[in-house]
């Protein structure tokens, strides 16, 4: 049994999952393909809202994938900081922008 | 520039017998990857041979202004292999007969050879008309003597192909060396001011990229896209097309990606994105390398490696065309660098 919850290995095998259900799973990598293609967005800003989104939520295999990604690209460590920033700042803000639900409970039940 | 050769510091690198053994050793030689001899027999591939000769690529010696990070050839100020006159005589008498229609150039900085420029002049007397010269463009502006390059390459038509790994300062200098970014640029502009590379000239100017790190280059003509617009727009720097070449697993980027605990990882990547379509048109079936010493081999790559061609013809002064078609290429698993994704050739993406 491993003892960790994640395995770098396992990314490389992410396409498995259609293994036990090939239906489902060849449906997403479908359009998970067609999503990352150029479009009114180019591939390499897709490829920094990917990364970003990585690190919003926090997942392992992600964040390693569109930072390798972003290297192919060009992509240069500044322009990956300030896309962190840009989710760092949304979900900062995310918390924060809930202090007016809380001041309103405040102002409604403070003398 | 901090760097040092593997010679200089006196790696066990620096010995190609040792380097052969750590691309057979390990990972491949447990089974975890395959020997590339094997992946390529998968497609009816192995034994890979030899097609017609179209270009002669010549290594004029291994002596270099820079010092980069990644160099397969290992070259840089110290090294003192150069290509004597009495060798480059025997390539002309070579080109005076051969089927290759292209002679390229390379190095080590090939302009600081000091018979460069004879053995163009020599070489176009007896007909060549297709030249490459692969340039590190800091060279002519690193010392006077140089300064008259872009002028040199224009007289005789040579098509100019320039390392650029970055359009930004700090990725290029990284891997180049402190300040190589603003030399580049300013030697770009001065090619740029000859001609070379401007929207409709024949003076072909086109980039190198080689990735800056540990991972495979991205799609050539996204990255080239990325550079002109940069260039343009920020430097006014105008070059024809960008050629992405992925870094093979020997030398100086060998060393790198053992010191920096990459090795495994990077071989995985490179035998996850084999293509068998690449193979098809690999340079060594299409190229012949000659060494500073007159010594043939498939590649530039088997050259730094001292692996020979396997053909009783060894050396340019028995040099015989129709024997040495149909060779048996040699192979190693640093073959996978040419066969990651699109491809990788000295020409870039071949997939």
């Amino acid at each position: 049994m491993q003892k960790t919850y994640y395995d770098p290995a396992d990314l490389k095998k992410f396409g498995n999952i259609s293994d036990w259900n090939e239906e489902l799973g060849s449906k997403f990598f479908e359009y998970y393909n067609s999503v990352f293609k150029e479009g009114a967005l180019s591939e390499r800003e897709k490829s920094l809202i990917a990364l970003a989104v990585s690190h919003t939520i926090q997942c392992p295999y992600c964040i390693d994938a569109y930072t390798g990604d972003g290297l192919q690209r060009g992509i240069t460590k500044e322009e990956m900081m300030e896309a962190l920033h840009v989710a760092g700042a949304i979900r900062g803000g995310a918390s924060l922008v809930h202090g007016v639900q809380m001041m309103n409970k405040v102002n409604k039940l403070d003398m | 520039m901090t760097q040092k050769t593997l010679h200089k510091r006196h790696s066990d690198l620096a010995n190609s017998k040792r380097q052969l053994q750590i691309l057979s050793n390990g990972i491949f030689q447990n089974g975890d990857l395959p020997k590339f001899k094997d992946k390529i027999a998968e497609s009816n591939q192995f034994p890979l041979k030899a097609r017609k000769l179209e270009i002669l690529q010549i290594n004029v010696g291994y002596m270099c202004n820079q010092v980069c990070e990644h160099c397969h050839v290992d070259a840089g100020p110290d090294r003192k292999e150069i290509m004597t006159r009495e060798t480059m005589q025997q390539c002309l008498d070579v080109i005076k007969k051969t089927g290759a229609h292209t002679l390229d150039f390379t190095g080590g900085a090939p302009e600081m050879n000091p018979n460069f420029r004879w053995f163009v002049d020599e070489a176009s007397k007896a007909g060549i008309k297709d030249f490459i010269v692969r340039s590190n463009l800091t060279i002519i502006k690193s010392n006077k003597k140089y300064y008259d390059l872009p002028e040199f390459f224009k007289t005789h038509n040579i098509h100019v192909m320039s390392s650029m790994p970055h359009w930004t300062k700090g990725k290029t200098d990284k891997q180049r060396g402190e300040g190589v970014f603003a030399k580049s640029l300013a030697a770009l502009k001065d090619l740029n001011a000859v001609g070379y590379g401007m929207p409709d000239s024949n003076l072909r100017l086109d980039l190198v990229y080689n990735p800056t790190g540990a991972f495979l280059p991205g799609n050539q003509s996204a990255l080239e896209k990325d550079f002109k617009k940069v260039l343009l727009e920020e430097f006014g720097i105008h070059f024809h097309n960008l050629f992405a070449i992925t870094n093979l697993p020997i030398s100086r980027f060998l060393d790198y990606l053992i010191a920096s605990e990459n090795y495994e990882d990077y071989m995985y990547s490179l035998v996850e994105a084999y293509n068998p379509a690449a193979v098809q048109n690999v340079m060594c079936t299409n190229t012949l390398s000659v060494s500073w010493d007159g010594y043939l081999y498939d590649c530039d790559f088997n050259q730094m490696l001292e692996l020979p061609v396997s053909s009783k013809v060894k050396h340019i002064s028995e040099y015989n065309e129709s024997l040495l078609e149909g060779r048996k290429i040699v192979i190693s698993q640093h073959c996978y660098g040419c066969t990651a994704g699109a491809g990788s050739s000295c020409q870039g993406s071949v997939a």
